[in-house]
Protein backbone atom coordinates (compact mmCIF):
# COMPACT_ATOMS: atom_id res chain seq x y z
CA UNK A 1 0.00 0.00 0.00
CA UNK A 2 1.14 3.53 -0.80
CA UNK A 3 -0.31 6.55 1.02
CA UNK A 4 -0.37 9.77 -1.01
CA UNK A 5 -1.30 13.10 0.55
CA UNK A 6 -4.00 14.93 -1.40
CA UNK A 7 -3.98 18.63 -0.54
CA UNK A 8 -4.06 19.44 3.15
CA UNK A 9 -7.06 17.42 4.20
CA UNK A 10 -7.02 14.09 2.39
CA UNK A 11 -5.09 10.89 1.95
CA UNK A 12 -5.21 8.53 -1.01
CA UNK A 13 -4.37 4.90 -0.22
CA UNK A 14 -3.21 3.12 -3.35
CA UNK A 15 -3.02 -0.65 -3.78
CA UNK A 16 -1.53 -3.01 -6.35
CA UNK A 17 -4.81 -4.79 -6.94
CA UNK A 18 -8.47 -3.92 -6.65
CA UNK A 19 -9.14 -6.79 -4.23
CA UNK A 20 -6.62 -5.29 -1.78
CA UNK A 21 -8.34 -1.91 -1.97
CA UNK A 22 -11.72 -3.54 -1.29
CA UNK A 23 -10.32 -5.54 1.64
CA UNK A 24 -8.74 -2.41 3.11
CA UNK A 25 -11.98 -0.49 2.62
CA UNK A 26 -13.82 -3.21 4.59
CA UNK A 27 -11.16 -2.96 7.30
CA UNK A 28 -11.63 0.82 7.49
CA UNK A 29 -15.41 0.39 7.84
CA UNK A 30 -14.86 -2.19 10.61
CA UNK A 31 -12.55 0.18 12.46
CA UNK A 32 -14.93 3.08 12.01
CA UNK A 33 -17.86 1.00 13.32
CA UNK A 34 -15.72 0.08 16.34
CA UNK A 35 -14.96 3.76 16.96
CA UNK A 36 -11.28 3.14 16.24
CA UNK A 37 -10.85 5.67 13.42
CA UNK A 38 -10.20 9.39 13.81
CA UNK A 39 -12.82 11.70 12.28
CA UNK A 40 -12.86 11.24 8.50
CA UNK A 41 -15.60 12.98 6.52
CA UNK A 42 -15.57 10.74 3.46
CA UNK A 43 -14.23 7.26 2.76
CA UNK A 44 -14.36 6.82 -1.01
CA UNK A 45 -13.22 3.52 -2.51
CA UNK A 46 -12.41 3.37 -6.24
CA UNK A 47 -10.75 0.89 -8.62
CA UNK A 48 -7.45 0.48 -6.77
CA UNK A 49 -7.58 3.23 -4.16
CA UNK A 50 -9.41 4.37 -1.07
CA UNK A 51 -9.66 8.14 -0.54
CA UNK A 52 -9.90 9.44 3.01
CA UNK A 53 -11.18 13.03 2.81
CA UNK A 54 -11.79 15.55 5.56
CA UNK A 55 -8.88 14.39 7.70
CA UNK A 56 -7.30 16.64 10.34
CA UNK A 57 -3.72 15.41 9.92
CA UNK A 58 -3.15 13.34 6.77
CA UNK A 59 0.56 12.69 7.46
CA UNK A 60 -0.21 11.34 10.90
CA UNK A 61 -3.04 9.18 9.61
CA UNK A 62 -0.74 7.85 6.86
CA UNK A 63 1.71 6.69 9.49
CA UNK A 64 -1.08 5.02 11.44
CA UNK A 65 -2.77 3.16 8.58
CA UNK A 66 0.59 1.88 7.28
CA UNK A 67 0.62 -0.62 10.13
CA UNK A 68 -2.90 -1.91 9.56
CA UNK A 69 -3.40 -5.34 8.04
CA UNK A 70 -6.58 -6.06 6.10
CA UNK A 71 -7.51 -9.73 5.81
CA UNK A 72 -8.53 -10.74 2.27
CA UNK A 73 -12.28 -10.51 1.81
CA UNK A 74 -14.14 -13.75 2.19
CA UNK A 75 -16.44 -14.09 -0.83
CA UNK A 76 -19.36 -14.78 1.51
CA UNK A 77 -18.63 -11.89 3.83
CA UNK A 78 -21.01 -8.94 4.12
CA UNK A 79 -24.68 -8.35 3.41
CA UNK A 80 -26.14 -9.66 0.14
CA UNK A 81 -28.60 -7.78 -2.07
CA UNK A 82 -30.67 -9.57 -4.69
CA UNK A 83 -31.63 -7.71 -7.84
CA UNK A 84 -34.32 -9.28 -10.05
CA UNK A 85 -33.56 -8.78 -13.76
CA UNK A 86 -35.32 -9.38 -17.04
CA UNK A 87 -32.59 -10.07 -19.55
CA UNK A 88 -34.15 -8.17 -22.43
CA UNK A 89 -31.54 -5.48 -23.17
CA UNK A 90 -30.93 -4.09 -26.68
CA UNK A 91 -27.27 -5.17 -26.63
CA UNK A 92 -27.95 -8.79 -25.71
CA UNK A 93 -27.01 -10.10 -29.17
CA UNK A 94 -23.80 -8.09 -29.29
CA UNK A 95 -22.73 -9.23 -25.81
CA UNK A 96 -23.63 -12.84 -26.69
CA UNK A 97 -21.38 -12.60 -29.75
CA UNK A 98 -18.52 -11.15 -27.69
CA UNK A 99 -18.92 -13.89 -25.12
CA UNK A 100 -19.37 -16.62 -27.73
CA UNK A 101 -22.68 -17.81 -26.32
CA UNK A 102 -26.30 -17.80 -27.46
CA UNK A 103 -28.27 -14.62 -26.54
CA UNK A 104 -30.46 -16.64 -24.19
CA UNK A 105 -27.33 -17.71 -22.30
CA UNK A 106 -26.17 -14.17 -21.41
CA UNK A 107 -28.62 -13.85 -18.51
CA UNK A 108 -27.73 -17.27 -17.19
CA UNK A 109 -24.02 -16.43 -17.16
CA UNK A 110 -24.59 -12.96 -15.66
CA UNK A 111 -26.92 -14.22 -12.93
CA UNK A 112 -24.66 -17.13 -11.96
CA UNK A 113 -21.88 -14.79 -10.79
CA UNK A 114 -21.78 -13.22 -7.37
CA UNK A 115 -20.65 -9.61 -7.47
CA UNK A 116 -19.38 -7.08 -4.98
CA UNK A 117 -19.89 -3.33 -5.22
CA UNK A 118 -16.35 -2.01 -5.71
CA UNK A 119 -17.18 1.67 -5.77
CA UNK A 120 -19.78 4.22 -6.85
CA UNK A 121 -19.59 7.21 -9.17
CA UNK A 122 -20.98 8.60 -12.42
CA UNK A 123 -24.39 9.19 -10.75
CA UNK A 124 -25.67 8.83 -7.18
CA UNK A 125 -26.25 5.15 -6.53
CA UNK A 126 -24.40 3.91 -9.63
CA UNK A 127 -22.24 1.06 -8.39
CA UNK A 128 -19.32 -0.48 -10.27
CA UNK A 129 -19.80 -4.18 -9.53
CA UNK A 130 -16.74 -6.41 -9.59
CA UNK A 131 -16.64 -10.16 -9.98
CA UNK A 132 -17.11 -10.65 -13.71
CA UNK A 133 -14.36 -13.01 -14.92
CA UNK A 134 -11.89 -11.40 -17.31
CA UNK A 135 -13.12 -13.40 -20.32
CA UNK A 136 -16.52 -11.69 -20.01
CA UNK A 137 -15.15 -8.14 -20.12
CA UNK A 138 -16.75 -6.15 -22.96
CA UNK A 139 -15.83 -2.78 -24.48
CA UNK A 140 -18.05 0.26 -24.07
CA UNK A 141 -20.27 1.01 -27.05
CA UNK A 142 -18.48 2.97 -29.78
CA UNK A 143 -21.12 5.71 -29.57
CA UNK A 144 -22.81 6.27 -26.21
CA UNK A 145 -26.60 6.37 -26.12
CA UNK A 146 -28.07 9.77 -25.37
CA UNK A 147 -30.73 8.18 -23.15
CA UNK A 148 -30.45 4.98 -21.16
CA UNK A 149 -33.60 4.15 -19.17
CA UNK A 150 -33.47 3.88 -15.36
CA UNK A 151 -33.06 0.29 -14.20
CA UNK A 152 -30.97 -0.77 -17.21
CA UNK A 153 -28.55 -3.55 -16.29
CA UNK A 154 -25.32 -3.00 -18.16
CA UNK A 155 -21.76 -4.17 -18.78
CA UNK A 156 -18.51 -2.32 -19.53
CA UNK A 157 -14.92 -3.42 -19.12
CA UNK A 158 -14.62 -5.67 -16.08
CA UNK A 159 -17.74 -4.16 -14.47
CA UNK A 160 -21.47 -4.63 -14.40
CA UNK A 161 -23.89 -2.05 -13.03
CA UNK A 162 -27.43 -0.70 -13.06
CA UNK A 163 -28.39 2.82 -14.13
CA UNK A 164 -30.16 4.42 -11.14
CA UNK A 165 -31.96 6.96 -13.33
CA UNK A 166 -32.35 7.80 -16.98
CA UNK A 167 -29.11 9.30 -18.30
CA UNK A 168 -26.76 9.17 -21.28
CA UNK A 169 -24.50 6.14 -21.18
CA UNK A 170 -22.08 4.01 -23.15
CA UNK A 171 -22.40 0.67 -21.39
CA UNK A 172 -23.80 -2.44 -23.12
CA UNK A 173 -27.39 -2.99 -21.99
CA UNK A 174 -28.39 -6.56 -21.24
CA UNK A 175 -31.49 -6.25 -19.08
CA UNK A 176 -33.81 -4.25 -16.87
CA UNK A 177 -34.75 -4.31 -13.21
CA UNK A 178 -37.66 -2.82 -11.30
CA UNK A 179 -35.48 -2.48 -8.20
CA UNK A 180 -35.13 1.12 -6.98
CA UNK A 181 -31.40 1.81 -7.07
CA UNK A 182 -31.54 5.29 -5.63
CA UNK A 183 -34.04 6.89 -3.25
CA UNK A 184 -32.82 9.87 -1.20
CA UNK A 185 -35.73 9.32 1.22
CA UNK A 186 -34.47 5.83 2.01
CA UNK A 187 -31.66 4.96 4.43
CA UNK A 188 -29.25 4.22 2.87
CA UNK A 189 -30.30 6.07 -0.27
CA UNK A 190 -28.25 3.78 -2.54
CA UNK A 191 -29.39 0.16 -2.88
CA UNK A 192 -25.85 -0.77 -3.93
CA UNK A 193 -23.16 0.85 -1.83
CA UNK A 194 -19.47 -0.12 -1.72
CA UNK A 195 -18.71 -3.47 -0.12
CA UNK A 196 -22.15 -5.06 -0.59
CA UNK A 197 -22.46 -8.46 -2.28
CA UNK A 198 -24.90 -8.55 -5.18
CA UNK A 199 -26.69 -11.37 -6.94
CA UNK A 200 -28.89 -10.88 -10.01
CA UNK A 201 -31.85 -13.23 -10.23
CA UNK A 202 -33.34 -14.01 -13.62
CA UNK A 203 -37.00 -13.02 -13.81
CA UNK A 204 -39.37 -14.84 -16.13
CA UNK A 205 -40.87 -12.83 -18.97
CA UNK B 1 -51.19 36.29 0.43
CA UNK B 2 -49.18 36.43 3.62
CA UNK B 3 -47.72 32.92 3.70
CA UNK B 4 -43.98 32.50 4.24
CA UNK B 5 -42.86 31.98 0.66
CA UNK B 6 -41.63 33.90 -2.34
CA UNK B 7 -42.41 33.80 -6.03
CA UNK B 8 -39.65 33.80 -8.62
CA UNK B 9 -40.25 36.77 -10.93
CA UNK B 10 -37.00 36.49 -12.93
CA UNK B 11 -34.88 33.37 -12.46
CA UNK B 12 -31.79 34.87 -14.12
CA UNK B 13 -29.12 32.85 -15.94
CA UNK B 14 -28.78 30.22 -13.22
CA UNK B 15 -30.07 30.71 -9.71
CA UNK B 16 -29.96 27.82 -7.28
CA UNK B 17 -30.72 27.15 -3.63
CA UNK B 18 -27.53 26.49 -1.65
CA UNK B 19 -26.50 25.84 1.89
CA UNK B 20 -23.30 24.30 3.18
CA UNK B 21 -23.82 21.14 1.13
CA UNK B 22 -24.00 17.44 1.92
CA UNK B 23 -21.09 15.53 3.30
CA UNK B 24 -20.67 11.87 4.11
CA UNK B 25 -22.25 10.57 0.89
CA UNK B 26 -19.33 10.71 -1.56
CA UNK B 27 -18.98 6.92 -1.48
CA UNK B 28 -22.47 6.70 -3.01
CA UNK B 29 -21.46 9.09 -5.78
CA UNK B 30 -23.05 12.18 -4.22
CA UNK B 31 -21.10 15.45 -4.64
CA UNK B 32 -20.82 17.76 -1.65
CA UNK B 33 -22.43 20.72 -3.45
CA UNK B 34 -23.16 23.87 -1.39
CA UNK B 35 -22.54 27.58 -1.96
CA UNK B 36 -19.47 28.14 -4.15
CA UNK B 37 -18.58 31.25 -2.13
CA UNK B 38 -19.46 29.98 1.35
CA UNK B 39 -17.98 33.04 3.04
CA UNK B 40 -20.31 35.36 1.15
CA UNK B 41 -23.31 33.11 1.81
CA UNK B 42 -22.47 33.04 5.53
CA UNK B 43 -22.14 36.83 5.71
CA UNK B 44 -25.49 37.35 3.97
CA UNK B 45 -27.07 34.93 6.44
CA UNK B 46 -25.59 36.73 9.43
CA UNK B 47 -26.91 40.07 8.19
CA UNK B 48 -30.49 38.77 8.40
CA UNK B 49 -29.98 36.95 11.71
CA UNK B 50 -29.78 33.42 10.29
CA UNK B 51 -27.31 30.75 11.26
CA UNK B 52 -24.63 30.19 8.63
CA UNK B 53 -26.24 26.88 7.64
CA UNK B 54 -29.47 28.49 6.37
CA UNK B 55 -30.19 28.05 2.66
CA UNK B 56 -29.73 31.08 0.39
CA UNK B 57 -30.09 31.80 -3.31
CA UNK B 58 -26.92 31.72 -5.41
CA UNK B 59 -27.18 33.72 -8.64
CA UNK B 60 -24.86 33.48 -11.65
CA UNK B 61 -23.80 36.71 -13.41
CA UNK B 62 -27.34 37.84 -14.25
CA UNK B 63 -28.95 38.17 -10.80
CA UNK B 64 -32.64 37.38 -10.25
CA UNK B 65 -35.89 38.90 -8.98
CA UNK B 66 -38.31 37.54 -6.39
CA UNK B 67 -41.60 38.66 -4.84
CA UNK B 68 -41.99 37.59 -1.19
CA UNK B 69 -45.58 36.87 -0.11
CA UNK B 70 -44.77 38.06 3.40
CA UNK B 71 -42.75 40.93 4.81
CA UNK B 72 -39.21 39.63 5.15
CA UNK B 73 -35.71 40.90 5.86
CA UNK B 74 -33.24 40.08 3.10
CA UNK B 75 -29.57 40.72 2.42
CA UNK B 76 -27.73 40.47 -0.89
CA UNK B 77 -24.00 39.76 -0.74
CA UNK B 78 -21.29 38.07 -2.78
CA UNK B 79 -20.75 39.60 -6.21
CA UNK B 80 -21.59 43.34 -5.97
CA UNK B 81 -24.74 44.31 -7.89
CA UNK B 82 -27.57 46.83 -7.91
CA UNK B 83 -30.35 45.89 -5.53
CA UNK B 84 -33.81 47.44 -5.62
CA UNK B 85 -37.24 46.95 -4.07
CA UNK B 86 -40.15 47.87 -6.34
CA UNK B 87 -37.67 49.82 -8.47
CA UNK B 88 -36.29 51.85 -5.56
CA UNK B 89 -32.53 51.32 -4.97
CA UNK B 90 -31.64 49.73 -1.63
CA UNK B 91 -28.36 48.71 -0.02
CA UNK B 92 -26.21 45.85 -1.22
CA UNK B 93 -24.43 43.99 1.58
CA UNK B 94 -26.88 45.07 4.28
CA UNK B 95 -30.20 43.94 5.75
CA UNK B 96 -33.18 45.31 3.81
CA UNK B 97 -36.88 45.03 4.66
CA UNK B 98 -39.09 43.85 1.79
CA UNK B 99 -42.86 44.20 2.24
CA UNK B 100 -45.28 41.46 1.20
CA UNK B 101 -45.86 41.63 -2.55
CA UNK B 102 -42.92 43.94 -3.30
CA UNK B 103 -40.37 42.85 -5.91
CA UNK B 104 -36.76 42.43 -4.83
CA UNK B 105 -34.55 42.89 -7.87
CA UNK B 106 -30.99 41.58 -7.69
CA UNK B 107 -29.08 43.06 -10.62
CA UNK B 108 -26.36 41.44 -12.70
CA UNK B 109 -22.93 41.03 -11.11
CA UNK B 110 -20.86 44.18 -11.61
CA UNK B 111 -17.78 42.32 -10.47
CA UNK B 112 -17.45 38.64 -9.69
CA UNK B 113 -19.97 35.99 -10.70
CA UNK B 114 -22.20 34.87 -7.84
CA UNK B 115 -24.42 36.98 -5.60
CA UNK B 116 -26.13 35.51 -2.55
CA UNK B 117 -29.63 36.37 -1.39
CA UNK B 118 -30.34 35.52 2.24
CA UNK B 119 -33.91 35.69 3.62
CA UNK B 120 -34.57 35.84 7.37
CA UNK B 121 -35.59 32.26 8.15
CA UNK B 122 -33.79 30.83 5.13
CA UNK B 123 -35.12 29.18 1.97
CA UNK B 124 -37.04 26.17 3.32
CA UNK B 125 -36.98 23.87 0.27
CA UNK B 126 -37.13 20.21 1.29
CA UNK B 127 -33.73 18.86 2.32
CA UNK B 128 -32.21 15.87 0.50
CA UNK B 129 -29.62 13.87 2.44
CA UNK B 130 -29.42 16.63 5.01
CA UNK B 131 -28.96 19.54 2.62
CA UNK B 132 -31.12 21.97 0.65
CA UNK B 133 -28.41 22.51 -1.95
CA UNK B 134 -29.09 22.13 -5.64
CA UNK B 135 -26.53 19.70 -7.03
CA UNK B 136 -26.37 20.28 -10.77
CA UNK B 137 -24.13 17.28 -11.50
CA UNK B 138 -26.47 14.66 -10.09
CA UNK B 139 -29.75 16.55 -10.01
CA UNK B 140 -30.30 16.38 -6.26
CA UNK B 141 -32.05 19.06 -4.23
CA UNK B 142 -34.40 21.76 -5.50
CA UNK B 143 -34.46 22.38 -9.25
CA UNK B 144 -32.72 25.59 -10.41
CA UNK B 145 -35.09 28.54 -10.13
CA UNK B 146 -37.58 29.05 -12.94
CA UNK B 147 -39.94 31.98 -13.48
CA UNK B 148 -43.16 31.52 -11.53
CA UNK B 149 -41.72 28.97 -9.10
CA UNK B 150 -42.76 29.37 -5.46
CA UNK B 151 -40.25 28.55 -2.71
CA UNK B 152 -41.05 28.38 1.01
CA UNK B 153 -39.29 30.42 3.69
CA UNK B 154 -38.44 29.20 7.19
CA UNK B 155 -39.66 30.83 10.39
CA UNK B 156 -37.97 34.22 10.85
CA UNK B 157 -35.37 34.39 13.60
CA UNK B 158 -36.33 36.58 16.57
CA UNK B 159 -35.63 40.31 16.05
CA UNK B 160 -32.19 41.43 17.14
CA UNK B 161 -30.45 38.17 16.13
CA UNK B 162 -28.47 39.83 13.35
CA UNK B 163 -24.95 40.33 14.59
CA UNK B 164 -23.70 42.63 11.87
CA UNK B 165 -25.07 45.65 10.10
CA UNK B 166 -22.67 45.64 7.19
CA UNK B 167 -20.60 42.79 5.82
CA UNK B 168 -16.96 43.08 4.83
CA UNK B 169 -16.68 42.01 1.19
CA UNK B 170 -13.48 40.48 0.01
CA UNK B 171 -13.68 41.93 -3.48
CA UNK B 172 -12.64 40.31 -6.73
CA UNK B 173 -8.96 40.60 -7.64
CA UNK B 174 -7.76 41.42 -11.18
CA UNK B 175 -5.73 38.24 -11.09
CA UNK B 176 -6.72 35.19 -9.03
CA UNK B 177 -3.82 33.48 -7.28
CA UNK B 178 -4.54 29.93 -6.22
CA UNK B 179 -2.24 28.29 -3.69
CA UNK B 180 -1.79 24.69 -4.71
CA UNK B 181 -0.09 21.68 -3.21
CA UNK B 182 1.25 19.26 -5.80
CA UNK B 183 -0.01 15.69 -5.96
CA UNK B 184 -1.25 13.08 -5.79
CA UNK B 185 -0.47 12.54 -9.53
CA UNK B 186 2.13 15.22 -10.29
CA UNK B 187 4.42 12.34 -11.35
CA UNK B 188 2.14 11.87 -14.39
CA UNK B 189 3.47 15.15 -15.79
CA UNK B 190 6.80 16.19 -17.26
CA UNK B 191 9.14 18.50 -15.33
CA UNK B 192 8.40 21.11 -18.01
CA UNK B 193 4.67 20.75 -17.43
CA UNK B 194 5.10 21.31 -13.68
CA UNK B 195 7.13 24.46 -14.43
CA UNK B 196 4.43 25.65 -16.80
CA UNK B 197 1.79 24.93 -14.17
CA UNK B 198 3.61 27.13 -11.66
CA UNK B 199 4.41 29.98 -14.03
CA UNK B 200 1.84 29.88 -16.80
CA UNK B 201 -0.81 32.57 -17.24
CA UNK B 202 -4.22 30.94 -17.34
CA UNK B 203 -7.60 32.46 -17.98
CA UNK B 204 -11.02 31.37 -16.76
CA UNK B 205 -12.94 29.75 -19.60
CA UNK B 206 -16.60 30.52 -20.22
CA UNK B 207 -17.20 26.76 -19.98
CA UNK B 208 -16.71 27.01 -16.20
CA UNK B 209 -19.62 26.03 -13.98
CA UNK B 210 -20.41 24.74 -10.50
CA UNK B 211 -18.58 21.50 -11.32
CA UNK B 212 -15.30 23.14 -12.13
CA UNK B 213 -13.33 26.23 -13.05
CA UNK B 214 -12.07 25.44 -16.55
CA UNK B 215 -8.91 27.18 -17.61
CA UNK B 216 -7.45 28.26 -20.92
CA UNK B 217 -3.69 28.52 -21.23
CA UNK B 218 -0.58 26.45 -21.82
CA UNK B 219 -1.41 22.73 -21.80
CA UNK B 220 0.32 20.43 -19.32
CA UNK B 221 2.20 17.64 -21.00
CA UNK B 222 2.00 14.16 -19.56
CA UNK B 223 5.13 12.17 -18.72
CA UNK B 224 3.32 8.89 -19.18
CA UNK B 225 0.68 7.45 -21.44
CA UNK B 226 -2.13 5.15 -20.46
CA UNK B 227 -5.13 5.55 -18.26
CA UNK B 228 -5.32 6.20 -14.56
CA UNK B 229 -7.75 3.87 -12.80
CA UNK B 230 -10.69 5.93 -11.51
CA UNK B 231 -10.00 7.33 -8.03
CA UNK B 232 -11.68 9.51 -5.40
CA UNK B 233 -11.66 13.27 -6.05
CA UNK B 234 -11.51 16.11 -3.53
CA UNK B 235 -12.77 19.70 -3.62
CA UNK B 236 -10.08 21.90 -5.18
CA UNK B 237 -8.45 19.05 -7.12
CA UNK B 238 -6.79 20.30 -10.31
CA UNK B 239 -7.67 17.59 -12.78
CA UNK B 240 -5.95 17.52 -16.14
CA UNK B 241 -7.90 15.93 -19.00
CA UNK B 242 -6.09 14.71 -22.15
CA UNK B 243 -6.15 18.21 -23.72
CA UNK B 244 -3.81 19.33 -20.92
CA UNK B 245 -5.99 22.24 -19.74
CA UNK B 246 -6.44 22.21 -15.96
CA UNK B 247 -9.89 22.08 -14.35
CA UNK B 248 -10.23 23.14 -10.70
CA UNK B 249 -12.98 21.09 -9.07
CA UNK B 250 -15.67 23.15 -7.33
CA UNK B 251 -18.56 22.03 -5.10
CA UNK B 252 -20.52 19.96 -7.65
CA UNK B 253 -17.46 17.95 -8.75
CA UNK B 254 -17.78 14.21 -9.42
CA UNK B 255 -16.76 12.06 -6.47
CA UNK B 256 -14.50 9.82 -8.56
CA UNK B 257 -12.59 10.50 -11.75
CA UNK B 258 -10.05 8.98 -14.07
CA UNK B 259 -7.88 11.93 -15.08
CA UNK B 260 -4.71 12.63 -13.08
CA UNK B 261 -4.79 15.36 -10.43
CA UNK B 262 -1.65 17.47 -10.62
CA UNK B 263 -2.35 19.35 -7.39
CA UNK B 264 -4.99 20.52 -4.94
CA UNK B 265 -5.97 24.16 -4.41
CA UNK B 266 -6.36 25.33 -0.81
CA UNK B 267 -9.99 25.35 0.19
CA UNK B 268 -9.64 28.94 1.45
CA UNK B 269 -8.87 30.08 -2.14
CA UNK B 270 -11.86 28.43 -3.80
CA UNK B 271 -14.35 31.15 -2.90
CA UNK B 272 -12.22 33.62 -4.86
CA UNK B 273 -11.95 31.10 -7.71
CA UNK B 274 -15.74 30.82 -7.78
CA UNK B 275 -16.04 34.59 -8.21
CA UNK B 276 -13.61 34.69 -11.15
CA UNK B 277 -15.55 35.64 -14.26
CA UNK B 278 -14.64 34.21 -17.67
CA UNK B 279 -11.46 35.88 -18.92
CA UNK B 280 -10.03 36.50 -15.42
CA UNK B 281 -6.31 35.72 -15.15
CA UNK B 282 -5.40 32.81 -12.89
CA UNK B 283 -2.01 31.79 -11.56
CA UNK B 284 -1.09 28.79 -9.47
CA UNK B 285 1.41 29.24 -6.65
CA UNK B 286 2.96 26.13 -5.24
CA UNK B 287 2.85 25.75 -1.46
CA UNK B 288 4.30 22.97 0.70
Amino acid sequence: MRALEVGERALLLEFERGEEARAFHAELLRRRAAGALPRIREIVPAERTVLLDGVTDPARLAARVAGWAAPPLDAREGPLVEVPVRYDGPDLDEVAALWGVAPAEVGRVHAAIEYRVGFCGFAPGFGYLTGLPERFAVPRRAAPRTAVPAGSVALAGPYTGVYPRASPGGWQLIGTTRAVLWDPAREPAALLSPGLRVRFTEEGV
Amino acid sequence: MTDRAFVVVRAGALTTVQDRGRSGHAHMGVPRSGALDPDAAALANRLVGNGVEAAVLETTLAGCAVRPRCAVTVAVGGAPCRVSVDGRPVAWGAAVRVEAGAVLEVGGAERGVRSYVAFAGGVAAGPVLGSRSTDLLSGLGPAPLADGMVLPLGAAPPPGTARYEVAPWRGVPEEVVLRVRLGPRDDWFTAGALRTFGTGAYRVSSASNRVGLRLEGPPLERARAGELPSEGMVLGAVQVPPDGRPVVFLADHPTTGGYPVVGVVREADLAVAAQAAPGTRVRFVRVG
